[in-house]
Parts: C-alpha cells; structure tokens; sequence
C-alpha cells in the first residue's frame, strides 16, 4: 500500500480569505490545521488567472503554451498529459468530484465528455491517452461535475432537477438572456453576481461535492491506494450561498480590503501608473474576456458592494472548509489517517476590491496570483512541518503528486515536485514562477507573461488590441506589497528589468511552445 | 455584432467538398450535435442532441460561387448569418471558410464553435469520398 493523495481544489479564491493566511472574516480551522501539520507555501502563483487554463496546468504539469489550452473557451486535447493517467498506470483508483473545467461549459452541441457524462450514466468513458494508448477519461476511472449553480447538464445540476427541482430557480442566474455574464445585482447593496438564495445548505453544490466524495471514498477496498482530486466551484461567484448561512458574517461588519484605495482620485492615479488595459476596464471602455460581466462597470462598484461581496465570499470559504472537514472524518473512519497526502490549493483569485475592481481578467497582482497553498504530507512520510516563502507554480503539482506516488519527474512535467521548505527550495534553485495569459475574444486580443521572484514581480505586454507591446509593470514586492507603485519605467532598475526580462525570454523560448495551441470553440 | 470564423485546407476538389455541404437537409451527416432536421420550403429547423430545435432561413446555396448561406431566426437572436465557401486551390486542394457573424456577441461564438467540429466532418467525408 502506498500514500493516499486527496487534492482540494477551490475556484478564485484569495491567499488572504484562510485564517492562517491572515484571514480574519472566514473561520477556516479544517485547512489552518492542516497548515500547521504541513508544508504552507506563502508565494504559490498559478500558471494563468482563469479556470480552464490554470486548472489544465496543474492536471498536465505544463504551461498554458505547452497543453494548449490557452483561454477558456479552448478545450484540453483530449490527449494531452495527466498527472491522473499516470496515476491510474502506479495502480492508483482515480476520481475527479465537482469542478473539472479542461472542456467548454457551454456547449449546445454536446461535444465535450464532462458535459455529457451526466446524461449518458457512466462514471467514465475511454479516450486516447498522450501516449498513444486508450484509456479512462483523462486518466480518471470516476468523474462527477458540479458548477456554479444549477443550471447546464453536469451531475450535480442533473442531482437537483432529480430531487429538489424546486430549487432550481433559487441561485443566482450566471448568465443573462444573451448569454453574457450577468452583471444583474441582488442581496442588500445590488452588488453584481449576487443573490439571497434560498437553497438548503445541505442541498447546496459545496456539500453535494462533499457528499459524492465521501460516496466514492466509501466505494473503494480499504487497501486500495487513491487520489481524488475534490473540486469546489465556490468561492466563485456568483455569491450566492444557502441563505441560512449568510448571518454568519455581516457584510455591514467587514472592512475594505487594504487593496482597495477609498479616494476616487487616487484610486484612478493607481490604475493609470499601470498598463492602459486596467483603466480601460475600470471605464467600461474594454471588455478583454468573458470571465467578468461584460455589461458591468467596474467604477460604478460601490463600498457596500464590496464588504456585501467578501462577506458572502467568506461564507463560501467556511462551509467548504467545513465540508472538508466532513471528508477528512471519513478519510479517518476508513482507517486511512497516517497514509493521506492532503493538498489544498485554488485556481486562481479574485479582486475582491482590490483597485476598485470585482473578477478577474489579464492583471498580474497578488489579488489574482497569490493563491492559498497547503500540502499536509501523510503523516506516515515523516515530512516535517514548514513555511515555504520562495516563489512555487502549481504547475508543480503534477510532478508532486507523483513524487508522493514514488514516480519521477515524468518528461513531459515541466515543473519539478514542490519544495519541502525554503532550504529545499534554494538548494534546487526554486526561486521564480511565470504566469501567462493569452486571450483574443470578437477582436480584442491581450498577451501578459509575468516573473515572480522573492523581491519582484515583472509583467510584460505583447502587442495586441490594447498595447503596442512596449509597456510592462515592475513591482517590488517588500516595498510595495499592495502593487500601487509601477517601477517599470524606473531608470534605476534597468538591470534588475534586463534580469527578468531573460528569465521570460528563456520561458519562451522552451521546446514545444505553441505546438498543441488549441481553438477557441466556447465563451467559457 | 461579432464574428468567428475556421478554415480548413482540404485534400479534395472543391466540387467534392462542396458536395458535402450544398443540399440543406445534410447538415445531420456533417454537423456534430445536429442529429435532424426538417425541411419545408427555404425553412430549415435543426434539432440538437439536446433536445433544443432552431428554425433556419436557407438564404443561399449557389452552386457557381460555392456558397452557402442561413440565419438562426430564433428569437434570442437580434441577427445572425451563417456562411460556408469552398475556395479552389488547386485540382484535389481546397480551402472550406465557415463564418458565424451574429448578434448578441456571445451568440457568434456559442453556435460558431461547434462550426469548428463541422468542419472536421466536412473534411473527413470529403477525404474519404476523394478517396474512393
């Protein structure tokens, strides 16, 4: 018998909403616990800001400009890389439970496999694998899909349509009547993505995720050795979690985030010290991607609407955290206690108010970088509790996964497993991550690669509809933590700019880039 | 108003590939996710492996320029236009261009990325036809 790998994963969930983290609204003590018998990493940075790229990358242990899948809306090649097949080869028994996300969403024609895995009534299907043979869907032997909300063909939509169809109308409605992301506002401050819902917290997709992974959990031999990967959609918006809950935290009792610059005036200095791309949004004069409602005004966003957002986001964060806590009772009700590697991490953040702003979109910040990461090794691995301060990818996921299988770095991995403290960290010369983000949706096309190092973050702007491929952002991270000062243009620090500039040079320039770029095909 | 547009280079005369699109009542046989449809005069209503039916006007099907032409008249709709051209490029080459421009703008590319897969059919039917 081997180690036993549980993933958590949320969606758009900030560094600072885990108590541990500094967080002070949500009550997280499932994952804070975890964190101080584990490994927590204060600088883990996602390979891109949105789901479907961010969320390929930690399956294929590739960037976004390796496994193609390069915006959402651009489905995984069926056969690309996955830390899950190679799983399945170890002899492990594989499950995805809740949000996937390699393959569209929307999808009327029915093309994608997550979408019609509901309605065909099977845990899995065979697909081509990376390798040329055939083989369980992605390397999974039990897939179950959940998103946010109700609507669409996944299981847990499927599950409430079944048993309480009366609910189906109690979520906030995702998207509007011309399929873009509704911008309509609700709950007290007509905050957009919104709603008072009136679903049972026992019925609401967070508790489903944890009901179906205790389910296949439960399923297994007890010396069968497993990873499951568990996928909350929330925090994500739209808010709308079980109304019941919602006392939990006032929102007239939350602070403004210290992102969040309250004079108007500055406020808008700070978005024009940046690439041109931010003010533009903020004015309602762009709209770069689908993620963000696209009839919504980021400067029309309201102080209330901000505290009623992270109020309602911090009531996500706590029932997920208590559902985990559900499924690591029945991790230890099986007897599986000491031989469980837990990793908790997210896709990616979210601005939370940050700058003025709600969502997400091409904007390298902490806001949207910095991302929760804990892994709790099994107790049975003997690994010692650390803080890891140097910079990590979650591309190194898929290589981690495997190294607590007894697998090597495979080739087609591109990031090696994660440090097990700074010492390790430095001893393997882990000492920067790259995000990139790439996008072009009905004419308007953004490129952004970004540099993190323990001092500096360094962005890049190819040219494209709202750049001429001159601009860029340096920030330095001890002095300026919030990310208000662009030193880009900085003379001083033309060295420190010619240094980061070679490190994006060189993640270019690596073999295979662009080969497997996929198509459009989907918004989302 | 937004538009997608795929091409596809295809190893078939463009009268093969052509062949494969012209006559309206086809688009089962090539278009993913489409598993019928009925005809009634220049009135075309798909029907989706979902169970969701759209009614289509047939605007064009000319044989000379190899073009073909449709709008969704569904009313959440303001306006769309379908185009498929088959470009010559050499004796067994040719180019196959599917457009969607359609309005509201996420419409264009929720109908107009399943055009990509069709495009995979038409080229494979094509192929296999110039084969034999």
């Amino acid at each position: 018998m081997g180690r036993k790998i549980l993933f958590i994963t949320t969606d758009q969930q900030r560094f600072d909403t885990i108590g541990i983290n500094g967080g002070i609204y949500s009550r997280t003590p499932v994952v804070d616990q975890l964190a101080r018998e584990g490994i927590r990493y204060t600088r883990a940075q996602p390979a891109s800001v949105v789901c479907m790229p961010s969320r390929s990358s930690m399956l294929t242990g590739q960037f976004p400009s390796k496994h193609g899948a390069w915006m959402n809306g651009v489905p995984l090649r069926v056969d690309a890389p996955s830390v899950a097949a190679a799983l399945h080869d170890e002899g492990y028994k594989t499950s995805i439970i809740g949000k996937a996300h390699f393959e569209p969403f929307l999808d009327v024609f029915g093309k994608f496999t997550e979408n019609s895995l509901s309605s065909l009534g099977v845990p899995t299907v065979e697909q081509p694998w990376y390798d040329g043979r055939r083989g369980v869907h992605r390397g999974f032997d039990h897939l179950e899909m959940a998103t946010h909300g109700a609507a669409g063909m996944l299981h847990y939509a499927r599950w409430l349509t079944e048993n309480h169809p009366e609910m189906l109308g109690a979520f906030y409605q995702v998207l509007d009547g011309e399929l873009n992301v509704n911008a309509a506002g609700g709950g007290d401050t007509d905050a957009p993505q919104v709603k008072h819902n009136a679903i049972p917290k026992e019925w609401y997709h967070t508790d489903w995720v944890a009901d179906r992974t205790i389910a296949w959990l439960n399923s297994l031999e007890a010396d069968n050795d497993w990873f499951c990967w568990m996928s909350f959609p929330d925090p994500h918006h739209p808010w709308d979690p079980p109304q019941s809950e919602i006392s939990r935290v006032n929102w007239r009792d939350v602070d403004l985030p210290a992102g969040y610059e309250p004079n108007r005036a500055k406020r808008e200095a700070i978005l024009d010290d940046k690439a041109r791309h931010w003010r533009m949004w903020y004015d309602g004069t762009l709209v770069s991607n689908y993620e963000a409602p696209a009839k919504w005004v980021p400067a029309t966003l309201t102080e209330d609407q901000i505290r009623e957002v992270n109020a309602l986001n911090a009531v996500e964060v706590e029932l997920i955290d208590e559902a985990i806590g559900r499924v690591l009772s029945a991790v230890e009700a099986r007897g599986w206690g000491d031989d469980v590697d837990i990793i908790f991490t997210t896709d990616h953040g979210e601005f939370q108010g940050d700058f003025g702003l709600l969502f997400k979109g091409p904007y390298h910040v902490d806001a949207l970088m910095r991302l929760p990461l804990i892994w709790r090794p099994a107790k049975s691995s003997g690994v010692n509790p650390a803080v890891v301060d140097t910079p990590v990818s979650l591309v190194s996921l898929a290589s981690t996964f495997l190294a607590v299988a007894g697998v090597a770095q495979p080739e087609w991995a591109e990031e090696p497993a994660l440090p097990i403290s700074n010492e390790d960290a430095h001893s393997r010369n882990l000492d920067a991550t790259i995000t990139e983000w790439d996008s072009a949706l009905f004419g308007v096309d953004i490129h952004v690669r970004s540099v993190l190092t323990e001092e500096w973050l360094y962005t890049r702007y190819a040219a494209g509809y709202a750049h001429d491929g001159t601009e860029g952002e340096l920030y330095s991270l001890t002095d300026d933590p919030l990310q208000r000062n662009n030193r880009f243009g900085d003379p001083s620090l033309k060295g420190v700019r010619e240094e980061l500039q070679a490190r994006l040079d060189a993640h270019e320039n690596r073999p295979g880039v662009g080969e497997h770029d996929g198509v459009l095909v989907a918004p989302v | 108003m937004a538009t997608i547009r795929y091409e596809r280079r295809i190893k078939a005369s463009p009268d093969t590939v052509w062949g494969v699109v012209r006559q309206p009542a086809s688009i089962p046989e090539w278009f993913p996710g489409i598993t019928s449809c009925d005809m009634d005069g220049k009135l075309r209503t798909i029907h989706l492996a979902n169970g969701l039916s759209m009614p289509e006007n047939i605007i064009v099907s000319d044989d000379i320029a190899r073009r073909f032409a449709y709008s969704i008249v569904s009313p959440l709709y303001r306006s769309h236009l379908g185009t498929i051209d088959v470009i010559e490029i050499g004796p067994q080459d040719s180019l196959c261009v599917y457009s969607t421009t359609a309005e509201p703008d996420v419409l264009a590319l929720v109908i107009g990325g399943g055009t990509y897969a069709a495009l995979d059919e038409i080229q494979r039917i094509a192929e296999e036809r110039e084969g034999k």
